[in-house]
């Protein structure tokens, strides 16, 4: 029964026009900055790679696909748990507010999994989004920009990884993305347990994250103690990918950290849902 | 007799919501082949009794058994014999009705082609809609799809709470004869709660009234309007003839003058055909008799109790 309602699920996402701002909202995003650094892109490489032409001499095409995937990545990641949470913000409180979960909760399957069954949904869902932005930022950015070695600039120095080098880096930085990302779908499902309605679950998970992000870039005393704790803290896990060498103790810290986060969520949401009246 | 074996037995049941007390120790039994309505006014209790049995809303205290299992052990096992629609009858609205009744009938533990489907949706009078989105259906249609989903597992029993609300005239009489076809050509027990009486008084053989969270009266429809005295009007040429001879005789125990051609009387079933003579030997012209003992007056006299 809980590959049935996991896949009654899938459908009801598969159907749901909100489903597909998502993706739109990626692939209009990525067409947008595909475009522009068609048009500018030269420029914009030379303003970071300006200030280290004194030490550093650059050959080749630094403006390949790789590193158009790398950019966008890094300015999608701060956009997509907007995207994943007003999909999977919705899963529950959404049949409350539509007043569906009435029937759904009368049919023969335990609440345990209906919520699982969502739960496994919204991970499916997420790895779409994530697959999609992976295959429009590499993928695309590739197929117009060629390949090339990815120079990782950061506050401390500059990386540069070459080509053969590269494609495993994606794979799991884009896996370490997802997990991140399932963690917000995980906070914003456990929300919708508490809410009789679609915009409520959404709202708070963009708070919260919003909330951590500036308690974890914050520089007080207080917050040195919980802030390694955040799960907004390893939302940028998937970067470690890009370093080198790879941390890989702080990979499995992060990993650590979020799997906590999904498990200790999960648990709030099956507490909850097997405890709520449907009055609504 | 219809009664055979205990469908539903729901005992003493309880439940708060905070310090307020929804239901007050609510005990009926349903047994199969019955249509048991489920009668109070709004806020009396009757949603939540209905969630309580669905499982929807755990008890304060009580227990409730179904098909003689108890529902909080055996929960899936019951469930999967019953058809509900609890209050508005609502869907996907992004899915069309045969697509909205595939997703209940997988998680209902039933397999069914497209052709049974078809077959439940011809049944509610909704063919030729199967594709449309249920985004489009009026309040009407979307009651019929919903009586279509409570049959999608085949049930033994059948919870329709309040089915008619928002309905128009025609709904409500098509819903009604959907109910007494759903008991009559595929022999389903039905519990219809509803607080439009007459609803109740034509199709429910047995009935529960509830008020506040505690039960009124229960027992069977017509034993208990028949122990009700009855409240006749009949409509003469002569009102101030006829209540002068009808205060001779011990047929009627209260007289009341309704207009000025017709008169209310209390008095028996059996006694309308003599007061009737009498009238008629004092040549007083009867020219209508109507019962007006309903289920609403008695609704009323209990509630207002």
């Amino acid at each position: 029964m809980f590959w049935k309602s996991t896949y009654n699920e899938l459908i009801k996402i598969a159907y749901k026009p909100r489903s597909y701002i998502g993706i739109g909202g990626i692939t209009l995003i990525i067409g947008i900055v595909l475009f522009a650094m068609k048009l500018e892109g030269k420029y914009y490489i030379s303003l970071i790679t300006g200030q280290l032409e004194q030490s550093v001499s650059f050959e080749g095409n630094i403006l390949n696909g790789n590193l158009i995937g790398f950019i966008i990545l890094q300015m999608l990641i701060v956009h997509v748990p907007l995207l994943i949470a007003f999909v999977t913000g919705d899963l529950i409180s959404g049949e409350a507010d539509m007043g569906t979960i009435r029937l759904l909760l009368t049919k023969p399957i335990s609440r345990n999994s209906i919520l699982f069954s969502k739960f496994l949904a919204s991970c499916v869902y997420t790895a779409v989004v994530v697959l999609w932005l992976a295959l429009m930022a590499v993928l695309l950015g590739r197929m117009l920009f060629g390949g090339g070695d990815l120079i990782v600039l950061k506050s401390d120095g500059l990386t540069i990884l070459q080509q053969h080098d590269i494609v495993w880096r994606f794979v799991y930085g884009f896996a370490m993305a997802f997990l991140s990302l399932v963690t917000v779908a995980t906070l914003a499902l456990t929300l919708s347990c508490f809410s009789e309605n679609s915009i409520g679950p959404i709202v708070s998970t963009m708070g919260i994250i919003l909330l951590f992000t500036i308690v974890g870039t914050l520089d007080v005393p207080l917050f040195d103690t919980i802030r390694p704790f955040m799960f907004t803290t390893h939302m940028a896990a998937w970067r470690c990918f890009f370093d080198d060498p790879i941390d890989t103790s702080q990979i499995l810290k992060s990993t650590l950290i979020l799997l906590t986060h999904i498990g200790v969520l999960l648990g709030i949401a099956t507490y909850k849902f097997n405890r709520k009246d449907i009055l609504s | 007799m219809l009664a055979q074996h205990k469908i539903v037995e729901v005992n003493n049941l309880v439940k708060h919501y905070g310090t307020f007390c929804a239901l007050h120790s609510v005990s009926f039994d349903v047994y199969a082949g019955d249509i048991f309505g489920f009668l109070g006014p709004n806020g009396a209790g009757k949603s939540t009794t209905i969630r309580t049995i669905l499982s929807l809303i755990q008890p304060t205290s009580g227990s409730i058994n179904l098909f003689g299992k108890p529902l909080h052990s055996n929960r899936n096992e019951v469930l999967s014999k019953i058809g509900c629609i609890v209050e508005k009858p609502d869907f996907y609205k992004y899915l069309s009705a045969e697509k909205n009744l595939e997703i209940f009938a997988r998680i209902s533990g039933v397999t069914l082609s497209k052709t049974k489907i078809h077959e439940l949706i011809d049944f509610v009078g909704l063919k030729g809609r199967e594709r449309d989105k249920v985004a489009g259906f009026s309040h009407g249609m979307k009651q019929r799809l919903g009586i279509a989903q409570t049959l999608l597992n085949d049930p033994e029993l059948i919870l329709l709470d309040e089915p008619t609300t928002g309905l128009d005239p025609q709904g409500i009489i098509d819903i009604r004869n959907l109910i007494v076809q759903l008991k009559t050509e595929r022999n389903k027990t039905i519990i219809l709660s509803s607080h439009i009486l007459s609803e109740i008084e034509l199709i429910a053989n047995r009935m529960i009234i509830i008020n506040k969270g505690k039960t009124v009266v229960q027992g069977n429809v017509a034993d208990l309007l028949n122990s009700q005295e009855l409240v006749v009007m009949f409509t003469v040429n002569d009102v101030a003839l006829a209540k002068q001879v009808l205060s001779t005789s011990s047929f009627a125990n209260t007289i009341d003058t309704d207009t000025q051609s017709s008169l209310l009387l209390h008095t028996s079933n059996e006694s309308i055909p003599h007061i009737n003579k009498l009238l008629c030997d004092n040549n007083i012209q009867v020219t209508a008799i109507e019962t007006k003992r309903k289920l609403e007056d008695y609704f009323l006299k209990l509630i207002s109790a």
